[in-house]
């Protein structure tokens, strides 16, 4: 067996299948996401949520998915045929191939890329390209606002968000994922970049089109916002994208945060649960707090949020990154000085 | 092929996956849901009515300015990455280096701030 796997096809079957290992899990989660929100929404508002389809509402995702698989499929008259069912393909796309980098134990990536930061940070700046194209390609007002909105406030967060990643870089010195999570084995991250991890938080919900930074969807002005065209499994792959996408945000914290694989204390109870175990906690620890944001912020006003991310998060960050550099520098605590 | 390239492998075969699987859920839903269009269905959505005109038209240009600033700030993200990663190597030299480029981003970005391009309303 170990035999076949060595030699060519071998490698592809073997990596067909590291990826399924991924893709698998991670579409089922985002299912179960989807009801988690509604039921943690329901508790948080005295309300029972989904309890009909299956014990407790179990069944509730697979209900909605077998119901969106049998509606049909609109294309407005005036849309780009093409580039309107593209746009939700390329959403969903992005959203998955990003985890092809992402350590779910020591070595254990499906792709051990050297630059895996600088992988992740690219990826997220594509999924602009699917929003803007959906909101153009639909020819309708709304969705165009929405795309509009949306993309101006994916990219002004993304600046803080590639400070906020520079500034972690500095304590590790490596782009390389794994190198990131051994770096934190005394300390996590969160500690001494506190400022950075709150500000990486929110920029998360806002890169996400999370609440309270939903604006881009908001329901009361723009309807749905960049996807209001969209109908049956096309609307469903933005919707998959999205809560993909929520899940890539709360590993990148744990990742860059929260010690990724690492158990909180090296000593006897916490090693005893493996690595991936500690992982997928604390991606569903960020999972919890991104349903509990949107239970409990209003919406943000449009100008508030781009001064928000202009003239709050991007000077502070820019101002904390020098601070990091300058206090390593001076310490000498630069990783790989001695070379 | 050479072993950097093969560590990429990975990535391509998640990209032929997961667009295969988007592709058969679009595609598995045209097929297996009944397609009844309609003029006043593939109409663009509009509250209640009838649109009036066309979504391809002017918009506010302040969504180009953000997509400058954008561009100038990413630009320097993309500076700072392999800065950050050999800061050790450079001393204290590149880390002063750094700090004019930086400083002459902030008085750029200090003027964009009193010239009111980051304000909305």
């Amino acid at each position: 067996m170990s035999e076949f796997f060595a030699t060519p096809l071998g490698l592809v079957v073997l990596m067909v299948l590291e990826t399924l290992a991924i893709l698998v899990p991670l579409l089922l989660g985002v299912a179960y996401a989807t009801y988690a929100e509604r039921k943690i929404l329901a508790a948080i508002q005295l309300r029972k949520g989904p309890n009909v389809v299956g014990w407790w509402g179990l069944l509730q995702a697979f209900a909605d998915a077998g119901k969106m698989l049998m509606k049909e499929t609109i294309i407005p008259t005036g849309a780009n045929r093409v580039l309107f069912l593209l746009a939700p393909m390329i959403t969903f796309v992005l959203a998955m191939i990003a985890w092809a980098v992402i350590p779910v134990n020591d070595g254990w990536a499906v792709a051990k890329i050297n630059v895996g930061i600088l992988y992740l940070f690219a990826i997220s700046s594509l999924g602009v390209y699917g929003i803007i194209i959906a909101g153009w390609a639909s020819n309708s007002k709304y969705a165009f606002l929405g795309a509009m909105r949306s993309a101006a406030q994916m990219v002004s967060y993304e600046v803080s968000i590639g400070f906020v990643m520079v500034s972690v870089l500095l304590c590790v010195g490596s782009l390389n994922l794994n190198d990131i999570v051994l770096a934190q084995r005394h300390i996590w991250f969160f500690i001494p970049l506190f400022p950075m991890f709150v500000v990486f938080f929110i920029s998360g919900l806002a890169e996400t089109n999370r609440s309270p930074f939903d604006l881009p969807e908001g329901e009361s002005e723009i309807v749905a916002g960049f996807f209001v065209e969209y109908s049956a499994m096309a609307f469903a792959l933005f919707f998959l994208g999205e809560y993909a996408n929520m899940f890539l945000m709360s590993a990148m914290t744990s990742i860059l945060f929260l010690g990724g694989w690492l158990a909180p204390f090296g000593i006897a109870p916490f090693t005893w649960l493996p690595g991936p175990i500690w992982f997928i906690l604390k991606i569903l620890l960020c999972m919890f707090v991104f349903i509990w944001v949107r239970g409990t912020f209003p919406r943000y006003r449009y100008d508030q949020l781009m001064r928000l991310g202009w003239k709050v998060f991007l000077p502070l960050s820019l101002f904390w990154l020098v601070l990091t550099a300058g206090v390593l520098m001076a310490t000498g605590w630069l990783p790989g000085g001695a070379a | 092929m050479p072993p950097l390239l093969l560590n990429y492998l990975p990535i391509v075969v998640f990209l032929v996956i997961a667009g295969g699987i988007s592709v058969a859920m679009v595609a598995g839903s045209i097929l297996a849901a009944p397609q009844k269009p309609y003029a006043e269905k593939l109409s663009a959505y509009e509250c209640g009515f009838e649109a009036f005109d066309e979504a391809r038209r002017r918009f506010d240009v302040r969504f180009y300015l953000v997509a400058i600033l954008f561009i100038i700030f990413d630009l320097e993200v993309a500076f700072l990455f392999p800065w950050a990663v050999s800061l050790a190597h450079l001393g204290l030299f590149g880390f002063l280096s750094m700090v004019g480029f930086l400083a002459v981003l902030t008085v750029g970005f200090i003027y964009e701030w009193r010239k009111g391009a980051l304000d909305w309303e």
